[in-house]
Parts: structure tokens; sequence; C-alpha cells
């Protein structure tokens, strides 16, 4: 058994944030929004976002189900996003993938993404955690 | 009685390590492992005996030929058909099923008459059916299910009715591992006078199944759910009906004599295996199907009878973990399928993997039905001949370990 690559991928903040989500409360009417599914799993997530007039993401929320990486990749991604302009979000979102893939990443934009890391040695979750991402870019587009 | 240590010894991969730990292979509704004898007659078959089948006057195609149909007569046997050109060679159930509603679906049903399902099954029985429901207008009727998980029979005489072409039916569901009450249901499909199409690939492989005896049209299987190779599956259909019934697959061999303008069709079974054949993976189902009779499929179901027994008494012991379908092992396969409180499936899955423990998580090619319940996904460990209690205690354990997780 390998116990510590499981504690990589269940670490505890990582089961908080799926425990109780963050920027949950759905915004109406908002000027973004996607609906990511993964018909394999069921996971799910609904993104809103609100952005001002120079492109910065003042307002986000999220709801969804599905297993902790999906929603907990959701919640920690709603707070890395918020105050950060679209391009940023975006460049995120690409370095968020690097890390997936074992490429070398930014970490000073991942900043707490990083606790991500663990779930790319579980090759079959990697889908988990990129759902809510792909979702924003849908959101976006 | 079966013994379980020295059946375990004839599977290769039971001995595999994941993580430093064993392989306990629950996953068997999705598909079966292979002992060693099945193993031994693909390789013979490709070293010694590799030749296009029914084509070649040379020793090694009749050899090829002679095993490929000998398989045949094991299959037919084996399900108690009347005569080997009843059984049709076919990739697996799901094309069995395919074949079943183009070739006689789309040529015998029309707006004014209706196709009978289940709420219980796979995509692989729904989808080929909405398929002709949308083709031919007819209306696809669904029985329902009980909260436990069984058919709900009791509005069974307003669903197959008169206007009713064919009843086709899962008999042992790989969602809920309800072993569905067909008997009834084909007693009022006669009675009405619809074909009956049973998908049998989660029964098939784990009890005696005799289609004479349950009197029904159509029989689908795979070979991979019951220590075969994943290549070969089984279509049974009566004898009167295949005669009559068309083509599915048009091509070379399914044809008799063939002109500029026109063909004319094989004898059954032929007549419904167009091209070149898996003829490989069947010589492997025959001896699949060799090792189960000597072990005796009223056993095999005994000891998955007494396996879903014990692993349902002893996962609801797990705090928070809710059983899916029949809690009756009478009436249940050896399928346990669950869901726990707020820890989703695929937490469960990759945790368990950590032990070795390989279940399935998902829908299991259920979407609605798991619509239904409510849930996007469950975990399913289903049992096989060369599982035991063993194997289920590890599974508990594993789930103890889950809960310790997510606490
Ligand atoms: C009840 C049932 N029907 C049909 C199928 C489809 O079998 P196959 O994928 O071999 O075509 C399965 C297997 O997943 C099954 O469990």
């Amino acid at each position: 058994m390998l116990p510590n690559e499981l504690n990589d991928l269940y670490k505890e903040v990582i089961l908080d944030h799926y425990k109780n989500p963050r920027n949950s409360s759905e915004i109406i009417e908002p000027l973004h929004k996607a609906r990511g599914y993964n018909p394999f799993c069921g996971d799910e997530v609904n993104l809103q976002l609100n952005v001002d007039n120079n492109q910065v993401i003042q307002e986000v929320g999220f709801q969804g189900h599905g297993c902790a990486i999906s929603q907990a990749t959701a919640s920690l991604m709603t707070e890395s996003i918020k105050g950060k302009s679209i391009q940023e979000a975006l460049a995120i979102r690409e370095e968020f993938r690097k890390m997936m893939q074992g490429e070398q990443s930014n970490l000073e934009l991942l900043q707490d993404l990083e606790i991500l890391e663990g779930v790319r040695n579980f090759p079959v979750r990697i889908k988990c955690s990129l759902l809510s991402w792909s979702t924003l870019e849908d959101s976006l587009s | 009685m079966m013994d379980i240590n020295s059946i375990k010894k004839d599977f290769p991969i039971l001995k595999k390590q994941i993580n430093n730990t064993p392989l306990v292979y629950l996953d068997n509704a999705a598909s079966t492992q292979k002992p060693n004898q099945v193993i031994q007659s693909i390789v013979e078959s490709y070293e010694l005996y590799n030749s296009n089948v029914h084509r070649g006057v040379h020793t090694t195609s009749m050899e090829a030929t002679e095993r490929y149909e000998l398989a045949r007569e094991k299959v037919a046997k084996f399900i108690n058909a009347k005569s080997n050109d009843e059984i049709v060679y076919v990739r697996n159930t799901t094309e069995a099923l395919n074949l079943v509603a183009y070739a006689w679906g789309l040529n015998n049903i029309d707006s004014t008459e209706n196709i009978v399902v289940t709420e219980l099954e796979h995509h692989s029985n729904l989808v080929p059916w909405q398929f002709v429901s949308q083709k031919t207008n007819c209306e696809l009727r669904i029985i329902p299910t009980t909260p436990e998980g069984t058919l709900d029979l009791s509005s069974i005489d307003k669903l197959i009715t008169e206007s009713t072409k064919i009843v086709s039916i899962v008999h042992v569901s790989n969602l809920t591992g309800t072993i569905n009450p067909i008997d009834e249901i084909i007693k009022k499909a006669k009675s009405v006078g619809a074909k009956v199409c049973i998908d049998a690939a989660q029964s098939v492989p784990h009890m005696p199944v005799d289609v004479q005896q349950i009197d029904c049209d159509f029989l689908a299987f795979s070979g991979h759910k019951m220590l075969a190779p994943p290549g070969i599956g089984i279509l049974y259909g009566k004898t009167e009906i295949l005669e009559k019934l068309e083509p599915f697959l048009r091509g070379g061999e399914m044809v008799k004599e063939v002109t500029y303008s026109s063909a004319t069709w094989n004898d059954i079974p032929t007549k419904f295996e167009a091209g070149t054949p898996n003829f490989i993976d069947p010589i492997g189902l025959g001896v699949a199907i060799d090792y189960l009779s000597n072990i005796g499929m009223e056993n095999v179901r005994q000891h998955e009878k007494d396996l879903i027994k014990y692993a349902l008494d002893r996962l609801t012991e797990i705090p928070g973990l809710e059983i899916i379908g029949p809690t009756n092992p009478e009436m249940r396969g050896g399928v346990a399928t669950f869901s726990m409180n707020d820890i989703h499936p695929h937490d469960i899955g990759t945790i368990l993997d950590q032990r070795g423990i390989a279940i399935r998580t998902g829908h299991h090619c259920g979407m609605p039905y798991h619509k239904k319940l409510g849930l996007s996904a469950t975990s399913r460990a289903s049992f096989y001949l060369y599982n035991d209690y063993n194997d289920i205690d590890k599974l508990v354990d594993g789930m103890n370990d889950v809960i310790n997780y997510f606490k």
C-alpha cells in the first residue's frame, strides 16, 4: 500500500473545501455562466461570474455535486480567480493543466491550488480536477 | 461443494499485486477473469489452428472450422437450445440485442404497436429499442420498479397488451442484482402473442438457464462475463424465427448465391455471421463453458447466493451505507450495489484501489435508473466463483478506511 499517495490526494484542506465549499451561493442573472458535466461519473459544476468594466472577476459562484476532487477543485478555483482579470484566470487555468500533466508550472500563479498536485498520481481522477476549469473556459467563451 | 482455493489457483491474475497487496477482484459484473484453461486454449488456437473458418479445403482451416462449430455445440447444450443452428456468434450482448432490434424490430412493428422493456435495463437493452420506437413510431412502454428495486408488475396487464409485439427484458440486473420474475412476464407476453427477448448478460454466467424451459424467442449474453475472451457473444434465437428473420449485416459468408443484382441468404446461423468471424474467441468460450459445467451452474449460483448474503449483512454494518436493490438473497444475483452519505463513489473506488480492491463506480450503464434513484453514481462490488468471504471482509475493511478519510 502507498498510503502517502492517498494522503496527498485527500489532504485535509481538500476535504475541507469538499465539505464546506467556498463561494457556493448562486449569482442570479450573472454576466457569464456555464454548466460542466462529466457523464462518466456524473460530476457536475455550475459556475456563474460577474466581471466589471475592466474585465476583473468581481463575483463568482458555483454549485455542484460529485466526488471530493471535482468539488474541492471548483471551490479552490473560485477562490483563486476572484479579483483576477479574465486573462489572469485563464492563465491560471493553463498553469493548472500543466501541473496535472506533470509539466513545469508557475507556482506563483497557482498559489493555493498547488495543494491539488497529488491528483496527478491518479490519472483517472485528473479529469475530475479539470472539470471546473473547462467550465470556467466555457462560461467565458 | 466448491473448493474456492483451488479455483483461485486456476486464475493467474489473482496472483497480481496492486500496491503490494493481492488483487481482490470484485468487478465481475463488468467483466470476469480467465482461468489458465481458457488462456491456454487461445494460445493453442493461434499456435496450431489459426486459419479462416468455412473457407479452406486445407487441414488447418478444416480443424479451425471443426473447433469453431464444436464450441457452438457446447453453447447450445449449455443453455439447452434445441439445435446448434439457434446459436449465432456475435461480439457481445450489445450486438446481439442490436441484431434483434434491427433485423426483427424494424421489420415487424408498426406505429399502432408497442415494445415493452423495464426500468432496470442496461443501456444496451434500452437504446436499441428507443431507436426502433423512433423509426417505426411505435410506443416504448416501461415496466416500473418498486422502491426496493424489483419490478412492479401490478400494472402488467396495462403494459403488455394485444398491441405489444415484443417484450425485451433483463433477466438479472447489473444495477440492483435483482433476479426478475421472467417466467411470469414471459407467460403474460405469450398470452398476447408478443415475442420475448431476454438480456441474459448477468444470468447465463451465474445460474442455470434453460431456453426451452423459459420459452423465450431470443436471448443474449457475452462471453467475457463468463470466463471467456471479450470478442465473443451469443444470440440465441428459435429456429423458426431466425429462419424468417432478415439479415442484420450483409456481405461474405452469409450468402448462398450472388449475382450482380441480387443475393440469397445462407442457412441459419451463418445468415447472421457476415464476414470473417472472430474464430478464436469462441474456442475460449467453449472451454469456459467446460470449466463452468464441471463445477456445475447450480453450485455457482449457490456460492454467489452465500456470498451476496454475507456481503449484504456485512455492508449494512457500515454506518451511512445504503444497499441499492433487494436484500433477499433469493431474489438477488452476486451484485452488491451501494451508496454512502456524502462520499462519492469515485472517492470510494480510489481508496479501495489503493488496497488492491477493484470495484465499479459510476452509473453502470443505467443512467435513467440512477436518475430515478436521485443518484448520479453508485458503487458496485460483484462476485464470481473465485471470490470468497475473505474478499468481502477486505471490502468491508476498505470501506472503514474510506470512512476514516472522510470523517
Ligand atoms: C445486464 C447487462 N446487459 C447488457 C450488457 C452489455 O454487455 P456487453 O457490454 O458485453 O455488450 C451488460 C454488461 O455490461 C449487462 O450487465
